[in-house]
């Protein structure tokens, strides 16, 4: 039997093991991104159902998209990215912390556990339907108020930039928290409990435990959750879209890049549509590598700072 | 793989019968309603599945309906699909037939294109055999060498109808003749739009039910043929400046901001302070009859301050079908005949395409009376309207004009843009939608 | 004596923040069912806080329309959600090990590129994926829709990081020692780990398939292979006038259901997770 000799060569089964993935990969994503970025060099759309170009018009794409509002579509999307995301992974982890910790008595987790992640079952144009219902200026949410006494006069939500911006992040926190506690629950239940039992026995209490031990351990899972977070966030498209009617109203105050995208992709401009995908695909390469390079840095898994903290909370 | 099985079958199917006529006629459309009047009023027809996707006509050829949602513009993206394959399909996957909405035949109907075949090539003569609809509607079907090619069962001129208890209210009557003075005109139309403000209610819900009068009457299209220049007619900034205006007077309720959509909707309920809505025949029978929670005859109908037309569904012969000979059967039965048309209006309250029919309708109380209305016979209103309309010249860009410059100025009427600001969204807004558009150009 | 107030506390206010963010979540799924509970008449009167009794009435609407598949839909949802979740989470965790236990010569190269592809936007590469499917024969097929989610770079760089934090390179050693095989390895040993971390990323595949409309409704044409959320789009198209506001909620509804049976199931195992840790080390 091979087993005996230690010198064996495993290389083929890293490579038969990540094959299917690259096959898969390579003809349903590979190809057609070719043809986008291929498309990007293009002047090629529809008019009506007659088919304009392909001609190669080199860079005319990528340079009339720089004249045009992208960048201030990309400022819209940041600052709704920004509004659902920032209480989503405070919550998020929040959740997650008490969860898995055995001290909290917290009574129906299971039920919690359950009920956070609704809203995500919904589907989100569903999800918007309901929201632009509730907010409406004759909706309930403004007879509730009114009946209060909190306000005098109807606000009109989806009619000014802060209330449709901070409708569009609410909805994004309500719709994704509950995954996001999911995500790292799982990861926390990864960690070893016998660290949190040593840290136990040596007296750490519960913050200092989540910010000395939790944290670092967890520190892949938050890599990916604000990697995807933020893939997310740049592809928002549906809550904004069906809120705002694909108008991003008031005058284009939320509308985000692939709001902005889906507007060509509709009159077919494969040309223009290309370019934006590539300035995408840029921009969040360059984010994605930023926030991997500082969650990862010489420490792959956070698990040589967790054990030096936690030993130095045992030796206090 | 996909086209091998059924040449197979046409081969075998060849065989048995003489007819060079295809076995499958696919109908391209986006809901029910043109397989629901085929049914009705199509001698040939024997039978619908039971899911509705397939209907046996009687020589044993099956319609197969193809059935797309409007919604995102899934259905024209569908049909531009099939339409560019058109030429490689085989004979069964040919599109036969398929259906247009008014805001976007013109980009069908385009001579250059030549995807919905000309009705003379089918053997339609539109001198003789359609002499009986209303110009307005073969003008909409034919391209811009005044070739039809397309045609319709159904016509959608447009009234105005209103509460009659706040009519009663304000002008002492609720009598369609008495009240249709009253807004016989937009100057009038104005003065009692004060009448009203000043006894708490609104003319009318929002800027965009106006929208389609001022739309439909201007003088050039949106883009002239053969040019990729926009051209902005003055009635649609008269559209804009009135709009402004009565809105800050008052005469709008501010809180509904366009068309289909909730508040729309709500204002058309009892607890609503909108006198009047501007609607065709679907807009009557549907929408506000599904939004209104009271009784039976509260709403009246009269004429509207100028003629307008909203919608109606075009049906076209697919160039390349190989069923010629059905299609143009179809298309017959269904737009020419009038007394297959009268029984489409009977039944489901379409204003169907023969004058002389409707001319019946206007005066046969009986059979078309609406209980809605309180025993009102809207065709008396509607025939009028239908024959005195002109309807706008139309472009291959009506569609994104017509709801991007809504969305555009919507936010210059709230205020939350300035009135330049309006015109530079739009023709942002345009240019995303068409790529090839060169210039905007705004009237003086 | 301090730290058991303080957890007192603490536990007093996880409740109110936890029933606070509860009440939020069921809020609208109660909004959801009480416009499902209503007629159309009744929905288009305005926002009603107690139910209607038009329930059955809706439920009857939407089950017994010939023209309107819905088992058939659900049962192409299932099919869709299920495949993809399976083949997804499995081939996801295959290449993530084969990434994280073996050194070969590409497997820099190759992390890199899959942590580049995962920034992709869908949307970009819709409309060639529509040609090349065509192309494939694939349109009009389910098939489509379940394989390329083998290849999902965001599944894999969680099953990576997840292996990072819970699989020592030990553990692997000591399986080959025993004799185990390669692929019996990760069959038998690496997979119980993982489960957690396939349990939740099967219930966000299977959840996001479910709910997946863009692609599905390039692809699909014919009736019988209709997902459910083109069917709901196909219900709302049905007659843009008078379309049934009751029948559509219902229809949301109905197609929650199976999702929530799912996340049941499934989030059985990420509880498991906790004794799964136990036994690792």
């Amino acid at each position: 039997m091979k087993q005996k000799n230690k010198k064996i060569d495993y290389s083929k089964w890293g490579y038969l093991f990540i094959l299917p993935f690259f096959v898969s990969f390579f003809i349903f994503s590979f190809i057609p991104l070719v043809d986008t970025i291929r498309y990007s060099f293009f002047e090629y759309y529809r008019s009506g159902i007659k088919e304009v170009g392909p001609n190669f018009i080199g860079m005319a794409n990528y340079i009339s998209l720089l004249g045009s509002d992208m960048l201030k579509y990309a400022g819209n999307t940041l600052i709704l990215w920004i509004i659902g995301f920032i209480p989503q992974i405070v919550i998020a982890l929040l959740l997650a912390s008490w969860f898995v910790d055995a001290r909290l008595k917290i009574r129906g987790t299971q039920f919690f556990k359950v009920v956070i992640y609704l809203p995500n079952l919904i589907m989100a144009s569903a999800f918007a339907m309901l929201f632009f219902t509730m907010f409406s200026t004759n909706g309930p949410i403004n007879s509730i108020l009114m009946s209060l006494g909190w306000i005098s006069e109807r606000i009109d939500f989806l009619g000014s930039v802060f209330g449709t911006r901070a409708l569009v992040g609410f909805m994004n926190f309500l719709m994704w928290f509950g995954n996001t506690t999911i995500m790292l629950m799982a990861a926390i239940m990864g960690i070893s409990p016998d660290i949190f039992e040593a840290s136990e026995i040596d007296g750490c209490n519960s913050v200092h435990r989540f910010f000395y031990i939790t944290l670092p351990l967890i520190r892949p899972i938050l890599a990916y959750t604000l990697i995807t977070s933020i893939i997310g966030g740049l592809q928002m498209f549906d809550v904004p879209q069906i809120l705002t009617n694909g108008q991003g109203t008031p005058d284009r105050t939320s509308m985000t890049l692939i709001m902005f995208l889906n507007s060509h992709l509709k009159s077919r401009n494969y040309g223009m549509a290309g370019a934006l995908s590539v300035y995408l695909f840029i921009v969040s390469g360059i984010l994605c590598f930023f926030v991997y390079r500082m969650t990862n840095d010489n420490d792959p898994d956070g698990s040589k700072a967790a054990a030096k903290r936690a030993r130095k909370q045992r030796r206090k | 793989m996909r086209e091998r099985m059924p040449r197979r079958m046409r081969g075998g199917s060849d065989a048995a019968s003489d007819a060079d006529e295809g076995k499958v006629i696919n109908i391209y459309c986006w809901n029910n309603e043109f397989r629901e009047r085929v049914e009705e009023v199509y001698p040939e027809v024997k039978e619908t599945s039971k899911d509705g996707t397939v209907t046996t006509l009687n020589d044993g050829t099956e319609i197969h309906w193809i059935i797309n949602p409007n919604q995102d513009g899934v259905y024209q993206q569908k049909l531009d699909e099939a339409l560019m394959n058109q030429a490689d399909a085989s004979a069964d996957d040919k599109v036969d037939i398929f259906l247009t909405e008014v805001d976007y035949v013109n980009k069908y109907t385009d001579a250059e294109a030549d995807v919905a075949m000309p009705l003379k090539d089918l053997g339609i003569d539109p001198e003789t055999d359609l002499a009986d609809q209303y110009s307005f509607t073969k003008v909409t079907a034919s391209d811009v060498n005044g070739v039809q090619r397309g045609s319709t069962w159904q016509c959608c001129p447009g009234l105005l109808v209103y509460r009659r208890d706040i009519a009663k209210d304000v002008f002492g009557t609720d009598d369609p003749e008495k009240v249709g003075e009253k807004v016989k005109d937009w100057d009038t139309l104005k003065a009692t739009a004060e009448e009203l403000k000043a006894k708490g209610y609104f003319t009318f819900s929002s800027y965009a039910d106006t929208f389609r009068l001022y739309g439909n009457s201007i003088a050039q299209s949106w883009v002239s043929p053969g040019e990729t220049v926009i051209r902005v007619d003055q009635k649609i900034m008269d559209w804009v400046s009135d709009s402004k205006e009565w809105l800050d007077a008052g005469y709008f309720d501010k809180n509904v901001k366009g068309q289909w959509n909730d508040d729309w909707n709500k204002a058309m309920g009892s607890a609503s302070k909108v006198f009047a809505f501007l609607f065709p025949a679907w807009g009557i029978d549907f929408t506000l009859k599904d939004n209104w929670d009271g009784g039976d005859g509260t709403w009246a109908v009269t004429n509207p301050p100028q003629e307008y037309n909203w919608g109606g569904s075009y049906i076209h012969a697919c160039t390349g079908t190989d069923n010629p000979k059905h299609a143009k059967d179809i298309i017959l039965a269904l737009t020419a005949n009038k007394d297959n048309l009268l029984k489409i209006s009977q039944k489901y309250s379409d204003f169907t395409n023969t004058q002389s029919g409707m001319q019946e309708a206007a005066v046969h109380d009986k059979e078309f009376s609406s209980d809605f209305l309180g025993g009102q016979n809207a065709f008396t209103y509607f025939s009028p309207v239908a024959e005195s309309i002109q309807i706008a010249p139309l472009s291959a860009y009506d569609q994104g004009c017509v709801e991007l410059i809504q969305n555009s100025f919507s936010d210059y009427f709230q205020g939350q843009v300035d009135f330049e600001k309006a015109k530079a969204n739009f023709e942002t807004a345009i240019i995303e939608r068409y790529p090839d558009i060169t210039e905007i150009q705004w009237p003086e | 004596m301090k730290s058991k107030m303080s957890n007192t506390f603490r536990t007093a206010f996880a409740h109110v923040v936890l029933i606070l963010l509860s009440f939020l979540c069921l809020f609208f799924f109660y909004i959801l069912f009480v416009n499902a509970t209503r007629s159309h008449a009744d929905l288009q009167k305005g926002f009603s806080a107690r139910p209607g009794s038009y329930l059955l009435e809706n439920f009857k609407n939407v089950a017994n329309d010939g023209t309107f598949p819905m088992i058939r839909g659900i049962l192409n949802s299932l099919i869709v959600s299920g495949c993809s979740a399976a083949i997804c989470t499995y081939f996801s965790a295959l290449t993530a090990y084969g990434l994280y236990a073996y050194n070969f010569k590409v497997k820099k190269i190759a992390f890199t590129f899959i942590m580049a592809i995962l920034v992709m936007p869908t949307q970009v590469t819709a409309m060639g994926f529509l040609r090349l499917i065509t192309k494939m024969g694939m349109y009009d097929s389910l098939l489509p829709l379940i394989i390329p989610s083998i290849a999902s770079p965001a599944v894999f760089y969680f099953m990576y990081s997840y292996l990072q934090s819970s699989l020592p390179l030990s553990l692997i050693e000591a399986a080959r020692i025993d004799g185990s095989g390669e692929f019996h390895t990760f069959n038998r040993i690496v997979i119980p780990i993982m489960k957690p971390a396939i349990a939740v990323q099967a219930i966000f595949t299977f959840v996001g398939c479910w709910n997946n409309y863009f692609v599905p409704a390039l692809v699909i044409q014919s009736k019988d292979k209709m997902t459910v959320p083109i069917l709901i789009a196909t219900l709302r198209g049905a007659d843009f006038m008078s379309f049934d506001m009751g029948k559509i909620y219902m229809m949301i509804l109905v197609a929650i259901v199976p999702i929530i049976i799912v996340y049941l199931l499934l989030s059985k195992f990420i509880i498991a997770g906790v004794t799964l840790g136990g036994v690792k080390e």
